[in-house]
């Protein structure tokens, strides 16, 4: 049984449509990463999942019907949201950024400590004061925090240095490997997301093109819907 | 600079030493100050719960501050006249008992908090100022046209209301009690800080969307928020009311709403101690200016000033070198 279930989801900002027509599914423990251009729909994809903006199609985590939650309670089912930019609570510190979401679980404060031991070592820094790299890490970090079954990392290695970049993926790998938590990965480097992932989801002008095994992605359509 | 715990401590040290000195050089006015800086304090830092952590700047707090002072007015005129008061066909005596008063202020102030909390929250910004200022309005115009209350005039209470074990017609014990009052709004304010809650409502102030997606409900924790600062509020109006041994609808006036920011301004949003030295330091340049001049707003205008340009935390800011929540 999957533990996420888009069909058919669309949705508008206003009178513009984004989504038309977006298909993916997500097995526990499963990491699928969404694919395609700059603006063809992955963080509108998110932002539905997440119900930060209202959408129509099927939209089903853990059997239950997202669209009857609103995002406090669709996050309280298990999805653990990195956002894209951080957005980390800069004028608390690194310590209670990640006990302000805390709920109970696997996940506290000493196992993302030991993740990512840059964050024990800035305990009491403020957010605002961190690298971006350690915001990136408190950032997910924080998701952690919230015990979750489903983890998206939207864009969660953008715009860091290559040695900042290859811890965080040694972490989603750790992740995949120690955890049952099933990771919805967008990001724009392929040879990383071939590494870590299961399974591919490609999207193009807010529609699903080709979803499957991650090892049978096809080079043409990685080139032609992905430009890499 | 100086470390806030320390600066903490000095200031309530400070706050204690006065009154006793006053005792001391038999100053029974000063003490009389005192007492009425330390209820501003308490009627501030509730008022920081909500602006300080949960970055909400109600200009409607007076009303919470007036219910309380109303609540105590209400009660010990029904006592001291001997009449019970009808209210939805329930009989109620009235009572001269200080906890009984408190706890009705705090719970009558607490239900208004959520009754106007449910309302003003659905809006943000300039529209949440606009809309508890709204509210303070609506109770100042029904407070003055409350006839059975004094209406415009107030009500006077002839006995300050009592407290067991203590005399509170002596000032220094009454201070002791509002004292004791204040210390433990400030405990509370404390725990409320480093607990979950007090971390979640200041990630709500700071990034309100993201706090959705980690499960949080934004709505939920300010009006929480809300209450808390209200009711705290309300037993501030308690107190002032009995202070005074007199209540007005000049409690629930705007201008009392705006005086409880300014003085948080000065001291610092958001700091533990911001609130009570901001109290102090208003209470001493309204008597000490206010002898001199009528027109000491002026100088209190330019002190905030002055911290709004130069001094973002206040002066627990200026004195610790550390900036506060950016609210």
């Amino acid at each position: 049984m999957s533990l996420l279930e888009i069909s058919g989801l669309s949705l508008s900002y206003g009178s513009s449509q984004a989504l038309f027509d977006v298909n993916l599914e997500i097995a526990p423990g499963e990491v699928v990463a969404l694919m395609g251009r700059n603006g063809m729909g992955k963080t509108t994809t998110v932002k539905a999942i997440c119900r930060m903006l209202p959408s129509q199609g099927r939209l089903v985590f853990d059997g239950q019907d997202l669209h009857r939650l609103p995002s406090h309670k669709a996050a309280r089912l298990g999805i653990g949201l990195v956002p894209e930019g951080r957005r980390c609570f800069r004028d608390l510190t690194v310590r209670e950024n990640l006990l302000a979401t805390a709920r109970p679980g696997d996940w506290g404060l000493e196992e993302v400590e030991a993740l990512f031991p840059r964050l024990g070592e800035r305990d009491s820094q403020r957010a605002a004061s961190l690298s971006g790299g350690e915001q990136q890490m408190l950032a997910i970090g924080r998701a952690l925090m919230t015990n979750p079954r489903l983890l998206i990392l939207d864009e969660a290695t953008e715009g860091l240095a290559p040695i900042i970049r290859q811890e965080i993926w040694a972490a989603i790998a750790r992740l995949k490997r120690d955890t049952g938590m099933a990771i919805l990965l967008i990001d724009k480097t392929l040879r990383e997301l071939q590494q870590v992932s299961d399974k591919a989801v490609i999207i193009e002008r807010g529609k699903t093109v080709w979803s499957g095994d991650m090892a049978a992605l096809p080079a043409d359509v990685s080139e032609r819907y992905v430009g890499v | 600079m100086i470390g806030e715990r320390y600066l903490n401590l000095l200031v309530l040290a400070a706050l204690m030493a006065v009154p006793l000195w006053a005792l001391a050089a038999d100053e029974p006015f000063t003490i009389t100050l005192a007492t009425r800086a330390v209820i501003l304090a308490l009627a501030a830092v509730g008022l920081n719960i909500a602006l300080g952590m949960g970055g909400l700047v109600s200009l409607g707090h007076a009303v919470f501050f007036g219910l309380g002072g109303y609540a105590m007015g209400i009660l010990a005129s029904h006592a001291q006249s001997y009449t019970p008061l009808e209210l939805f066909g329930l009989t109620i005596e009235g009572t001269k008992s200080m906890p009984v008063i408190w706890l009705t202020a705090i719970i009558i102030s607490a239900l208004a908090a959520w009754g106007i909390g449910l309302l003003s929250l659905r809006t943000s910004g300039v529209y949440f100022i606009m809309i508890t200022l709204a509210f303070g309005q609506m109770f100042y115009y029904f407070a003055i046209s409350w006839s059975a209350y004094g209406g415009e005039d107030g009500l006077s209470i002839y006995v300050r209301n009592g407290f067991p074990g203590l005399n509170t017609l002596v000032p220094i014990e009454y201070f002791g009690l509002c004292f004791a009052v204040l210390c433990l709004a400030l405990l509370l304010n404390a725990r409320l800080q480093g607990s979950p809650f007090g971390l979640a409502l200041n990630a709500a102030r700071q990034v309100p969307a993201r706090v959705e997606t980690v499960g949080l409900d934004p709505m939920r924790l300010k009006l929480l928020a809300f209450v808390l600062s209200g009711a705290i509020t309300g037993l501030a109006g308690a107190l002032f009311a009995d202070l005074n041994r007199f209540v007005s609808p000049t409690m629930f006036s705007w201008q009392l709403s705006g005086e409880l920011i300014v003085l948080i301004v000065i001291g610092g949003v958001g700091r533990l101690m911001g609130p009570v030295i901001g109290a102090c330091l208003f209470v001493t340049l309204e008597h000490w200016l206010g002898g001199i001049t009528e027109f000491w707003h002026v100088f209190l205008g330019a002190i905030l000033l002055l911290i709004v340009l130069f001094a973002r935390g206040g002066i627990v800011g200026l004195l610790t070198g550390k900036e506060g929540p950016h609210v």
